[in-house]
């Protein structure tokens, strides 16, 4: 078993090493142009399956804490150094996750759902009304001389410290809990699991996630404006692709992001206009036809195999 | 008869707007006493266990568990206290193995264990209910009195002070009633002190030292399960409510 986990564990160092390799391939423009979102969604739809993922409290608030992370970057890169805006977007989006947490985790699910859809869309209006009225201005510029692969480099990193933190979780007590509360919250409180405190903190670790990849993107963007910075489509994206990919597996959200942003980025090229429609066909497919996502179909298949083999 | 009390209950009251669910109810549960909240359906007796527990809070009244109040707590921290228990309808954890569903008991609650340890306690629980299945297979493939069987270990994972079955032998055919029945008599023997809700009158009559009788919310008796069964008020509260 340790052997085994000794194995995996350099395999999957070996393909972080691989993709890290990715932008020194010549003329790769087109191939940047997919990879940065891919690495990104997958850093947010590992991230949100963290907590969404054992406890299914659908949260649409990616996008509120994304925005708030791209806005701590493109306000503060005049005053602070880079690394610390990284180190203020996690405390920022974390420090908002518990915020919301904490009042919202004891709503049952589906008010939990559409609070997390309204908070984004609050706060892109906060930010708009402040900037339409105190500084004169839609949005912000954000100049930098961090380059497509320093961005890709950061956010392969921060994939990789998802899957770390992950991994950790799902071997720990926290884990457990989460997993109990998942089940049966009546039976999680009788057994002695504090459960508020439990969802609250792996809330705040996805809020921190998202909030740092907004940090990460914002120099992609030159100009960051509240409409694109806390849009709600991105929160939308992030659950399809998570739940495509299988949220009951710490990798499996990752098998929803490649395709679908692979097949959104042709949609997007050859019809512009079908975006949504390829979005809302997804999420069909998931619910009527794998609701255990890609990795769910996939383990299925290896036990069949494993059967047969067997006997 | 000199037994330590483990569980008291005092002027317990809860009102449900104008219902009054549970009415001014006392009783005490001494160490290794195995007492029978009894009465017709409808009386509180549920509603009793899920004070206790702190599923609900109670309007009024006081619940102490040895030198703690637990009334006002919430459901996690009573657990901690030292109270487990298992519910009407049984409640399994059905993405968790077996072994899984009864660890669950034994890591946040009154007794916290972890790693090798964890594993261990879990396993011999599982056998000491008399689970022969698979203890890495989902709770699925269990027969309902096996599901009820690792409900029941995943009480006793933590250790707990004072046991609280809700109907635990509720649904068995009659085979497996009698084993549930010598179950509950090894824990008795085992010295747990146990509150437990039951319909079944073999059950009451075999394993209750005391029985504390409910009906319309109140305490109407209260005494040696012989007695209390004997009881006029008694056999009055279940024949003029139950047609059976």
């Amino acid at each position: 078993m340790k052997q085994q986990e000794l194995i995996r564990l350099v395999l999957v160092a070996l393909v972080f090493g691989l993709l890290a390799l990715l932008p020194l391939i010549p003329a790769n423009d087109r191939l940047m142009a997919l990879a940065v979102p891919i690495a990104m969604y997958a850093v947010l739809a590992t991230s949100w399956s963290l907590f969404s993922g054992p406890t299914h409290y659908i949260s649409l608030a990616t996008a509120a804490f994304y925005g708030v992370g791209a806005y701590t970057l493109a306000n503060g890169l005049e005053v602070f150094s880079y690394p610390l805006l990284l180190l203020m977007a996690a405390l920022l989006g974390g420090g908002l996750a518990a915020l919301v947490g904490m009042t919202t985790l004891r709503l049952s699910g589906v008010y939990f759902v559409i609070f997390t859809l309204g908070l984004a869309e609050l706060i892109r209006q906060l930010v708009t009304w402040y900037q339409n009225n105190f500084t004169g201005s839609r949005g912000s510029y954000v100049f930098t001389d961090i380059t497509e692969a320093q961005i890709y480099w950061q956010l392969l990193g921060l994939l990789a410290l998802v899957f770390l933190l992950g991994w950790l979780i799902n071997r720990s007590r926290l884990g457990f809990a989460i997993r109990i509360i998942g089940n049966d919250e009546l039976v999680a409180r009788h057994s002695g699991i504090n459960t508020a405190r439990t969802k609250v903190l792996l809330f705040i670790l996805s809020g921190a996630f998202a909030a740092v990849v907004g940090a990460v993107m914002a120099p992609r963007f030159v100009y960051v404006e509240p409409s694109m910075a806390f849009s709600p489509q991105l929160s939308f994206m992030v659950v399809v692709m998570a739940l495509l990919g299988g949220v009951h597996r710490l990798w499996g959200p990752l098998l929803g992001v490649v395709p679908f942003a692979i097949v959104w980025e042709l949609i997007a090229a050859n019809f512009p206009g079908q975006t949504v429609l390829f979005m809302g066909l997804a999420f069909l497919v998931v619910v009527y036809f794998i609701p255990q996502g890609v990795a769910g179909v996939l383990e299925q298949q290896l036990h069949k195999i494993r059967q047969r083999r067997g006997g | 008869m000199n037994k330590p009390t483990v569980l008291e209950v005092r002027n317990l009251t809860r009102r449900f707007g104008g219902l009054v669910a549970v009415n001014n109810i006392s009783f005490d549960v001494h160490e290794h006493e195995v007492v029978g909240l009894i009465g017709p359906n409808g009386s509180g007796k549920t509603t009793t266990m899920n004070l206790i527990s702190g599923a609900l809070p109670p309007s009024s009244g006081e619940i102490w568990l040895g030198d703690t109040c637990i009334s006002r707590l919430p459901a996690r921290r009573i657990a901690r206290s030292g109270v487990a228990r298992t519910f009407q309808l049984v409640r399994m954890l059905p993405s968790l193995s077996i072994l899984e569903n009864v660890k669950a008991g034994a890591v946040f609650g009154h007794q916290q264990l972890w790693g090798s340890e964890l594993d261990h306690h879990a396993r011999r629980l599982l056998e000491r209910v008399g689970v022969m299945h698979d203890p890495d297979a989902p709770t699925s493939s269990l027969t309902y009195i096996d599901q009820k069987r690792v409900e029941l270990a995943r009480a006793l994972a933590s250790n707990p002070r004072v046991l609280l079955l809700d109907e635990w032998l509720a649904g068995l055919n009659p085979t497996e009633l009698q084993q549930g029945i010598e179950l509950i008599a090894d824990l008795r023997d085992e010295g747990r002190t146990i509150l437990l809700v039951e319909h079944v009158m073999d059950a009451i009559r075999s394993l209750c030292d005391r029985c504390v009788v409910m009906s319309s919310g109140s305490k109407i008796s209260e005494g040696g399960t012989e007695d209390v069964l004997s009881d006029a008020a008694v056999i009055e509260a279940y024949l003029g409510k139950d047609d059976e």
